[in-house]
């Protein structure tokens, strides 16, 4: 479904990623993994056209992506829940979801159809029901990343890019998260790209994964031997060389 | 939607009825201005309120329209509404051709680039004194006909400017409450966001940009065809920090604020003439006290201000949630 294939992308001169490929196949979890500064948001912006490779391919559904701007990329039925949530803070709850329907006013569906996703989404988080007309901005960290999750669903992806969804949530908030998740490729069957510094949560749902370091992609395997690679466990999962060794 | 509706029908009445109240020509007159003025802050808030975007060249927008009308109809005999149709169309394809290159930058440069761009309109005012006649102004400029109706007096001016005000505004208020409106606030906040929302966050900026330039050049224009002389200092910094002024006194994002703010700025000077020179000086001082006090501008710094005086009245003296 989506072929990355060797692309380079620059932020002025820092060479960000060094030829990177990955694919992802229809309905597959996939998990991109690796520490701070690897280039994993990176891998995620040159997708959706927000910083565009220097060189190299994007393909979806054997479209290239590259010269498109990232709006058309969202056309296409890409969408990206970006690092650190971005909600619009002093906009209402519904407005936040409505916005994320942004594209497809202009659509031939309607906004009955749009008011339907609506509904879903008010299902999928319930907690979002009772806020509706809230200001974004007072929700808690976990409600704002479901907020989040819900206005990329609003453009009825095929493919979702999730930016550390977990980041700065609490343990249990970030189960409930993980549970949206495989709920959405179980139901919907959307495709999705997980970036994680939570490896270990990342890799429970996965069906694959990707490790990236300094640019590069270094492993790619599946998740339940990523998970056991011993390599991947002192370095991402927090297990040390000791406790390996002398088990 | 409904309520927003209701809201304008109510201020167009009020508008429909002020001058049976208002007696004298000189008060009347004021109003007109202020009715200029609104277009203008109107036009200043869908930029800097909603998207986000500060100008600080309006000014050179609303006199391209007036130069456009003055000198097409005064020098070379045009119909004052043909003249002021290209005048708006003029500026509509300058501002978008401008739009974008200007709006790639952000913040601070994009506030020096909009000022330049004043300062250079205003030279052009005052240096090209064959068409324009320099800083001396050009005269004679025709008032506005429908048929033989001329638009000749304070009142028939003051229904013809309202008119196009309440048009704007309308517009204004339509245009916040849809999906664009939504967009705009999204880029305001989070550029990021809107776009991985499918915004085309540069298109809608130098949209908005020229939306925002033809509302102040169709203003110039009236103003020509109203006061019938223009001269280049009625449009120069002054009158754009003026504008800026407007807005944040009345509120960023407040449509009706921005009435407020250009009633409040066009008449206080009236009222306290010993201003006179020093109105800039009043102006920034306005702009320093309203950041500081009322960062949402009087339309929610006021009833703010009411809630937590009653609190403090009650004896509670509790925090007001904003």
């Amino acid at each position: 479904m989506l072929r990355v294939k060797n692309i380079n992308t620059y932020y002025g001169k820092v060479h960000a990623l060094k030829n990177v490929s990955l694919h992802l196949n229809r309905g597959e979890i996939v998990a991109l993994i690796g520490a701070n500064g690897a280039g994993k948001t990176t891998v995620l912006n040159s997708i959706s056209a927000l910083t565009p490779p220097a060189s190299g391919e994007v393909l979806f559904e054997n479209e290239p992506l590259g010269v498109m701007g990232a709006d058309k990329v969202v056309r296409l039925g890409i969408s990206q829940v970006p690092e650190g949530r971005q909600i619009f803070k002093p906009l209402s709850v519904e407005d936040n979801l409505e916005l994320g329907a942004y594209l497809r006013y202009r659509g031939r569906e309607g906004k009955d159809a749009i008011r339907k996703d609506l509904e879903g989404i008010y299902e999928l988080f319930p907690r979002l029901l009772e806020r509706k007309r809230q200001i974004a901005g007072t929700l808690s960290g976990g409600e704002q990343q479901m907020l989040a999750i819900g206005r990329a669903l609003m453009a009825r992806p095929k493919l979702m890019l999730l930016d550390e969804p977990s980041m700065g949530l609490a343990p249990l908030v970030v189960q409930e998260i993980f549970r949206v998740i495989e709920t959405l490729r179980a139901e919907q069957g959307t495709t999705i790209l997980l970036v994680e510094q939570n490896a270990k949560a990342a890799l429970k749902i996965a069906d694959r994964g990707y490790v990236l370091e300094t640019g590069k992609i270094i492993l790619e395997e599946k998740a339940t031997e990523l998970l056991n690679n011993r390599e991947v466990q002192r370095a991402y999962l927090g297990k040390d060389k000791k406790e390996i060794w002398e088990r | 939607m409904k309520r927003e509706l209701l809201k304008f029908l109510l201020f167009a009445i009020v508008v429909s009825v002020v001058p049976a109240f208002v007696s004298g020509g000189y008060l009347l007159n004021v109003l007109v201005f202020v009715g200029i003025f609104t277009m203008l802050a109107v036009a200043l808030n869908l930029l800097l309120g909603f998207a986000g975007q500060i100008s600080l060249g309006q000014a050179a927008f609303y006199g391209l329209g007036a130069y456009m009308s003055g000198v097409l109809t005064a020098s070379h005999g045009m119909n004052p509404w043909v003249a002021m149709l290209i005048g708006a169309g003029a500026v509509g394809l300058l501002t978008f051709v401008l739009g974008f290159p200007i709006l790639r930058l952000k913040g601070h440069s994009l506030a020096m680039a909009t000022l330049g761009l004043g300062i250079i309109v205003y030279i052009f005012f005052n240096e090209t004194v064959d068409v324009t006649g320099g800083p001396s102004g050009l005269s004679g400029i025709p008032n506005l006909t429908v048929g033989s109706f001329v638009f000749d007096s304070d009142l028939k001016n003051y229904y013809l400017i309202w008119g196009f005000a309440l048009l704007a505004i309308l517009l204004a208020v339509n245009l916040t409450n849809s999906r664009i409106g939504r967009a705009l606030k999204a880029i305001h906040q989070s550029e990021v966001a809107a776009r991985v929302l499918g915004v085309d966050v540069h298109l809608l900026k130098v949209e908005i940009f020229t939306i925002s330039g033809v509302l102040s050049a169709i203003a110039g224009s009236l103003y020509a065809h109203t006061v019938m002389f223009i001269s280049p200092t009625s449009f120069g910094f002054n009158v754009s920090i003026e504008l800026l002024t407007m807005v944040i006194i009345g509120g960023l994002g407040s449509i009706y604020g921005s009435v407020l703010g250009a009633a409040l700025l066009t008449l206080l000077p009236e009222l306290l003439r010993t201003f006179q020179d020093y109105d800039i000086i009043v102006y920034g001082l306005l702009l320093i006290l309203m950041t500081m006090f009322m960062p949402g501008g009087l339309v929610r710094g006021i009833p703010d201000a009411a809630v937590a005086l009653y609190g403090k009245l009650k004896g509670g003296g509790a925090d007001v949630e904003r």
